[in-house]
């Protein structure tokens, strides 16, 4: 067992965990942020996917050894409200069907928006390849990332853009 | 796995009778607590005085918050969103006023809670709006007596009742009274011309959660003190262990404690195998790297994939063990036939991969058992368990959570049975968590299957005769070892009698043998249908095109010859009809390399017709361009966003399941071990376009979690061989060399 300090949604977050121990298992158990969900553990399905240093990355593939001080951004830290472009957008949209893969492909597709605020269908096929949905929900996931775009670029626009969540429901 | 044909039109007297019938013989008046009791008596305790509650779904709170329970597993199929759409419809509320709270096990309190064979939208749909319908009369009574005028003057809107007069009183404001009225023993429902909600789009409930990435799922249960297991069983099914070492294992970091479990020498209860307990599940997984398993393998070490073939082969050459259905003389009818055709189709065992794998938390404390379960069927298993651990069923508490994917993997409680047998031997609540690796190679599989199939034709190219011999899996039960009375074909794995083009063919011989084996078998979404489709659908368009007839004109000319039988003709040749028209049928028009492709499928009450267009590269790269689907679920389509989502992701799953799935077994066990063996579709196989059309017919509203699969692989065949002349027979499509010049 080793003592690390990472650094995860902006906060500081001392953990102890055998160096193997892969990211995931860290945000899960040890720091019981949920949100990045298991898979695989081979780095296939995505789920996990998480920003580190705002690259979206294999949690399940990712050594807490490895990551020291680098910013973890996870879907619980995506956005402070919950209301990133995407985030509005997939509720708006009803993407997800039973929405386990979801944290994932939000998170994959943040980095797309980043880096290229307004994706077409083969830019986004391209960058969401790595992300498995097995209810196949790939209509909406791309219908979705150009949604999130225009709220991106409405908001961009005039900041006075208000969160699209219009249910309350979901309390377990 | 057909679910039965239940399509009389709706009228008052079939809606009831259609309840009690699906649902058991669950009345009504049950779920509302007898007819004429005060409401007060079922007022949650601790809603306090001032809620009205007259029923165990829903309750309304004096600030005017509306809280639906949602009784059924929610897999991904959107129950937890449609049904309480169907109170908050005739409760007549806003639906931004609604809170969704998932109910934990109770069927004394819900009814059955098994979300299976797209069931919970037929079984309910009727029961939800007299759920509805009822507390709504009881608010306008309320009203009504508030201000002493008839309960005929009253109107309700958005969760308001209106008088004549002008008076207005939310229903917050009225729960008091209501409380203290008599549930009545019917209420008006609301003509379907006046929906606000059914047949809107509404987003799902729980959507908020899932894009912040809250704790939802079965996996993301923690309970203070919580341990984590993982669980290893023998990779040859029926095995069981006979040593480990478990000394070693226990030394190892964050390892609380291992132990062998012996498990139940029946199938349907507890698999044998060693469970490791540690302080996190990545403690657990690597001290099970460590683990070394003796194991007894059973009788079932030496099978093997290409010895099923062989032996289908060989089966195949033998009369049919059983006859499956016959009309006429298929033999005299295929001898005398202008020109007759054979084909061979097969498809392999396969997993259901849902994201979310296997898991199960449970917490066995002074006699009672805690469960939290992401699960389809949560009564299932129960009994047994309570048997096993000593209590009584009753002592059993089951927490029903969000599952991440279900398509029938987890109506098999197999998971549960491993939670609750290591919570027993841990002081600790434990959460149980499958590898990928466990779920790929511990499914309940999808079958796998061999048709040999003759068709013949007259010479006008009418379809006269057709023979199909069915080799199919089966295991001897109910022995784990594979000791039993008798080999039954898996589940999934056996023709049924009236599966299409029975009952339309006057001439027809369905045989079916068995391949004994010990491969767990389970419902996988449309179970039989979504590969009995597949070889149907196929091997009409072989017999089209060797009439040189077009396909469409072949099953119109099909579906008006029903011979008897449950299926619904007309409502077929409706959804047929209508997807030719929306997909501007005209096979002629595309150039070689690209091609369109029709079939359509009943299943799971459901009538579905589609039509793709696929673009076949001369390298025999495949493409789908566009799929169109029309579909008919009776008379309403409940929240129109979830129908069209699991139809789309129904034809991608389909799509997926045909290119990629394949398991392979070699010595007995499952030679693929994770996703980068076990390919799954993804985005850029995904067509850009899939069009959805609901027919709105006068029968019963139905559900969309399967009928949609089926059609979809032939739809695709079809159009494949349209555009270059190659005939898929074969899943995946990897076995067919698509490649023309």
């Amino acid at each position: 067992m080793s003592k690390y300090t990472l650094t995860v949604n902006g906060q500081s977050r001392s953990v102890e965990a055998a160096p193997d121990t892969p990211l995931l298992w860290v945000l899960r158990d040890h720091l019981e942020l949920v949100g990045t969900k298991f898979g695989c553990g081979v780095g296939q399905c995505g789920a996990c996917t998480v920003h580190v240093n705002g690259v979206p990355t294999r949690a399940c593939l990712t050594p807490v050894s490895t990551v020291g001080r680098m910013a973890i951004t996870t879907i619980e830290g995506l956005d402070p409200k919950g209301a990133h472009p995407l985030q509005q957008a997939w509720c708006e949209l009803d993407v997800p069907q039973c929405g386990y893969c979801q944290s994932g492909q939000i998170m994959t597709a943040a980095a797309l928006l980043k880096s290229n605020p307004a994706p077409n269908d083969e830019d986004i096929d391209g960058a969401m390849a790595g992300n498995l949905c097995r209810c196949a929900t790939y209509l909406r996931i791309r219908s979705g990332i150009k949604r999130a775009a225009e709220i991106a670029a409405t908001a961009t626009a005039a900041p006075t853009g208000k969160p699209l969540v219009t249910t309350k429901g979901g309390q377990q | 796995m057909n679910a039965p044909a239940i399509d009389a039109p709706i009228d008052r007297r079939g809606f009831l009778k259609f309840s009690a019938l699906a649902s058991g013989g669950l009345v009504l008046g049950f779920y509302l607590k007898g007819n004429g009791a005060s409401a007060a008596e079922v007022v949650n305790a601790s809603a306090g005085a001032t809620a009205f509650a007259p029923n165990a779904f829903i309750r309304i709170a004096a600030n005017g918050t509306v809280t639906l329970m949602s009784k059924q597993p929610e897999i991904g199929q959107g129950i937890k969103t449609s049904l309480p759409m169907i109170i908050a419809e005739e409760l007549d509320v806003n639906w931004k006023d609604v809170v969704v709270q998932q109910a934990d096990l109770n069927p004394a309190l819900y009814g059955s809670q098994s979300a299976g064979g797209s069931t919970s939208t037929p079984n309910n749909y009727d029961n939800f709006h007299k759920l509805g319908a009822t507390a709504h009369a009881m608010l306008i009574e309320a009203a009504a007596q508030t201000w002493s005028v008839p309960a005929t003057e009253c109107t309700t809107v958005g969760g308001a009742v209106h008088h004549t007069s002008g008076k207005t009183l939310n229903y917050g404001a009225l729960v008091a009274k209501a409380a203290t009225l008599p549930v009545p023993a019917s209420a008006p429902l609301k003509d379907p011309k006046t929906y606000k909600l059914l047949g809107t789009r509404i987003s799902g409930v729980d959507n908020p959660k899932v894009v912040t990435g809250q704790p939802l799922f079965g996996i993301d249960t923690k309970v203070p003190g919580m341990l984590y297991a993982v669980y290893e069983k023998c990779p040859v099914f029926g095995g069981k262990a006979v040593s480990a070492n478990l000394d070693q294992v226990k030394a190892l970091p964050g390892v609380k404690d291992a132990f062998i479990i012996e498990g139940t020498s029946n199938t349907a209860g507890l698999s044998p195998g060693v469970a490791i307990i540690a302080d996190s599940t990545w403690a657990a997984i690597s001290a099970r790297k460590q683990l070394k398993v003796v194991w007894d393998e059973g009788k079932f070490g030496n099978d093997s994939w290409d010895a099923y073939v062989t032996k289908a082969k060989e089966l195949s050459a033998q009369p049919g063990q059983q006859m499956v259905h016959k009309e006429g003389d298929a033999d005299a009818a295929l001898a005398g036939a202008a020109k007759t055709i054979t084909a061979d189709y097969s498809y392999p065992f396969i997993s259901h991969l849902s994201m979310e794998p296997q898991n199960c938390t449970a917490h066995f404390k002074d006699g009672k058992l805690e469960i939290w379960a992401p699960t389809q069927n949560p009564s299932s298993g129960l009994p047994a368990i309570a048997q096993s651990l000593g209590i009584k069923p009753s002592d059993i508490t089951l927490h029903l959570i969000r599952s991440g994917g279900g398509f029938g993997r987890r109506l098999t409680p197999d998971f549960v049975f491993e939670a609750a047998a290591i919570a027993q031997k841990v002081p600790a609540p434990v959460k149980l968590t499958w590898t990928r690796e466990d779920d790929l190679r511990h499914d309940q599989f999808r079958p796998g299957g061999f048709h040999f199939l003759k068709g013949g034709i007259d010479a006008k190219g009418k379809i006269v005769g057709w023979k199909n011999h069915f080799v199919t899996f089966g295991t001897m039960r109910p022995g784990r070892d594979g000791t039993g009375s008798s080999v039954q074909p898996g589940s999934g794995g056996a023709l049924q009698k009236d599966q299409f083009p029975a009952m339309f063919l006057g001439n027809y011989l369905a045989e079916q043998s068995v391949i004994e084996c010990n491969v767990p078998m389970g419902p996988w979404r449309a179970p039989g249908n979504n590969v009995f489709s597949f070889v149907m659908q196929g091997f009409i368009d072989e017999l089209a095109h060797a009439a040189g007839r077009d396909p469409l004109e072949v099953r119109l000319e099909l579906l008006s010859q029903k011979l008897g039988g449950d299926y619904n003709a007309d409502r077929m040749l409706g959804v047929v009809k209508l997807v030719a028209e929306k997909a501007g049928w005209n096979p002629k028009k595309f150039p070689k390399g690209q091609g369109q492709g029709i079939a359509f499928h009943f299943s799971h009450r459901g009538y579905i017709a589609m039509v793709a267009e696929v673009t076949v590269s001369k390298e025999g790269q495949l493409k789908v361009d566009r799929v169109v689907a029309a579909c008919d679920v009776g008379a309403q389509i409940v929240n129109l966003s979830g129908a069209e989502n699991q139809v789309q992701g129904s034809v991608i799953d389909g799509i997926g399941t045909m290119m990629y799935q394949e398991l392979n077994i070699e010595h007995g066990r499952i030679v693929q071990s994770n996703l980068h063996e076990y390919p799954m579709i993804r985005i850029p196989d995904a067509p850009p376009k899939i069009e959805v059309h609901f027919l709105k017919t006068t029968y019963p509203t139905t559900g969309l979690g399967e009928p949609a699969l089926p059609p979809v692989a032939p739809t695709i065949a079809n159009a494949i061989f349209a555009a270059c002349g190659k005939r898929v027979r074969q899943f995946p499509i990897s076995r067919t060399d698509l490649r023309w010049s």
